[in-house]
């Protein structure tokens, strides 16, 4: 894992680079730069404020973000089935703050948006011209009886950000002994990464096939079909036979409670004794969506789907995974795609310009096996105010390619993690 | 805020390095809608080795690769299910972009 600069370290280089103003001619000071804050760093804001700094490099651009380390979440069920190190997947902010971006390592706690202002854990207020929101999800802690923000502690949910999280359930499946029951509870939609529980799923069979192979993976599912499911059955049938085993919600896969202390999971049918249990929470817009007033009653936030602003709230904008866009999945891809597009409506926006006709892409591959990836791509447009899929695109990978194409499939996945990450943290 | 205050020396130089640097006119410099959509796996320069790069290449290859992925002549894995959502303007306007990246 790299040094971490401290909070003061990142906020220096920031200043340095936000001091640039001070040295452009009197005509272009005569009008203050635009003011921007993007909170979250994530895929969605880290890619919107580079974005923002290519496209211009007078806006004077603030990232907000609580964590000095970033987990990225594509890729780090890898890291669960023993293919992937955690540092593989973790990145500072001191490159976007070296490109000019004032990075704040501080959580918003609250956003004024007649005054047009966000206050900072720190006490600091930072005033904007336009904000962007990208806190990605929630978890909805009191949806699951039995599951809490405490329980976690035992049974990780490591659905977010947080490498802690993605470190103990990798621990607990590490210590485990041969022979038990590693329980995923997978959620509702809406919710982040649609095929990543069954990735996941795939990912811990991979290891337990490899070291523990009397030991079984249950995915308990508060679904009766979910993305890529032909192709994920398909491919369980080939590598976990008598692994890995889907209780669908009207098969039984419906969770009733969840007894931390005598680590059972009762369904509407059974109850399951587990040894390890993945607990993925309903989710719904992060905290700071609802504090600015820009979710709705879904938990969600709407927006404008040509330049993401919030029909709720003038000059925020909404992007990434606490965005309700239509069609468009709950993909880091697309939350990376989502940053780029807000960041030219809000260049356009400021220039006085109509903001452009967006296209979306959402391309997200899963890791069924080392080697083995299949992927479901979607190009959105929008239509009517809402993102629909652009007719005759998209689609998943075929059911009956040759290994060969996903194993390209699984080179394409870490290429693409790659060249991302290094766009937005390099 | 007073992140602004902090200034050091080893900071104004910086900022001088990047006062010199040509100044892109706000939204004049923006790349066409559709490219968002690409730079994600294609950045405008550099890139991953596995995926083909496409700053500085022809727009007439660009284009020609796009047709024969959306027509299904081309071989492919991902791009062919991509290509069938971008209509012919689309993919002239993001080539035209490519071609002038070095």
């Amino acid at each position: 894992m790299r040094v971490q600069k401290t909070r003061r370290e990142v906020i220096r280089g920031a200043a340095a680079a936000a001091a640039v103003p001070a040295l452009w001619p009197r005509a272009v000071m005569a009008q203050a730069a635009p003011r921007i804050v993007i909170v979250g760093g994530g895929f969605a804001g880290g890619s919107c404020a580079r974005a923002l700094r290519a496209a211009d490099q007078k806006l004077a651009i603030t990232l907000v973000e609580s964590r000095s380390i970033y987990t990225a979440p594509p890729l780090s069920n890898g890291v669960l089935g023993g293919i992937r190190d955690l540092a593989t997947q973790q990145f500072g902010y001191d490159k976007i703050a070296a490109a000019g971006i004032t990075v704040a390592i501080a959580t918003a706690t609250a956003v004024d948006a007649q005054a047009r202002s966000v206050t900072l854990s720190t006490g600091d207020k930072l005033t904007y011209d336009r904000l962007v929101l990208a806190p990605g999800i929630g978890l909805r802690w009191d949806a699951l009886p039995g599951y809490s923000e405490a329980a976690s502690a035992q049974l990780p949910h490591a659905w977010t950000a947080d490498g802690a999280q993605i470190a103990l359930l990798r621990r607990q499946i590490e210590a485990m002994e041969d022979g038990g029951l590693v329980a995923i509870v997978a959620p509702v939609n809406p919710a982040r990464c649609p095929p990543g529980p069954y990735e996941r799923a795939s990912m811990i069979a991979h290891e337990l096939k490899a070291k523990k192979p009397r030991s079984k993976v249950v995915v308990l599912d508060a679904k009766d079909s979910f993305t890529m499911q032909p192709l994920f059955q398909k491919a369980w049938q080939e590598f976990y036979p008598g692994i890995l085993e889907w209780k669908s919600l009207s098969s039984g896969g419906n969770v009733a409670a969840i007894d931390v202390a005598n680590k059972t999971i009762e369904t509407d049918f059974d109850n399951y004794r587990f040894a390890v249990a993945n607990v993925i929470p309903p989710q719904k817009a992060g905290r700071i969506a609802v504090l600015a007033g820009v979710a709705d009653r879904t938990g969600w936030c709407p927006v404008d789907p040509v330049t993401f602003e919030s029909p709720q709230q003038k000059n925020i904008h909404v992007i990434g995974d606490a965005a309700l866009a239509g069609a468009m999945p709950k993909s880091a891809f697309a939350g990376s795609v989502e940053g780029k597009l807000c960041a030219a409506a809000i260049v356009r926006l400021l220039a006085g310009e109509p903001p452009a006709a967006p296209k979306l892409v959402s391309n997200c591959y899963s890791l069924v096996a080392p080697g083995y990836a299949i992927s479901i791509a979607g190009v959105y447009h929008p239509v009517d105010g809402q993102y629909v899929e652009v007719e005759g695109s998209g689609g998943t990978s075929p059911l009956d390619a040759p290994p060969a194409f996903r194993a390209e499939e699984a080179k394409f996945a870490d290429a693409w993690f790659r060249t991302t990450t290094a766009e937005i943290f390099g | 805020m007073n992140f602004r205050v902090m200034m050091t020396a080893k900071g104004t130089i910086l900022a001088l390095a990047l006062a010199l640097l040509p100044a892109p006119a706000g939204a004049a410099s923006l790349p066409p809608a559709g490219v968002a959509a690409c730079t994600g796996c294609h950045p405008a320069s550099g890139g991953d080795p596995a995926l083909p790069r496409l700053g500085g290449r022809s727009a007439a290859d660009i284009v020609a690769a796009m047709a024969a992925f959306r027509s299904g002549k081309r071989p492919a894995t991902v791009m062919d299910r991509i290509a069938k959502g971008f209509s012919d303007d689309e993919i002239a306007a993001i080539a035209a972009w490519y071609a002038a990246q070095r």
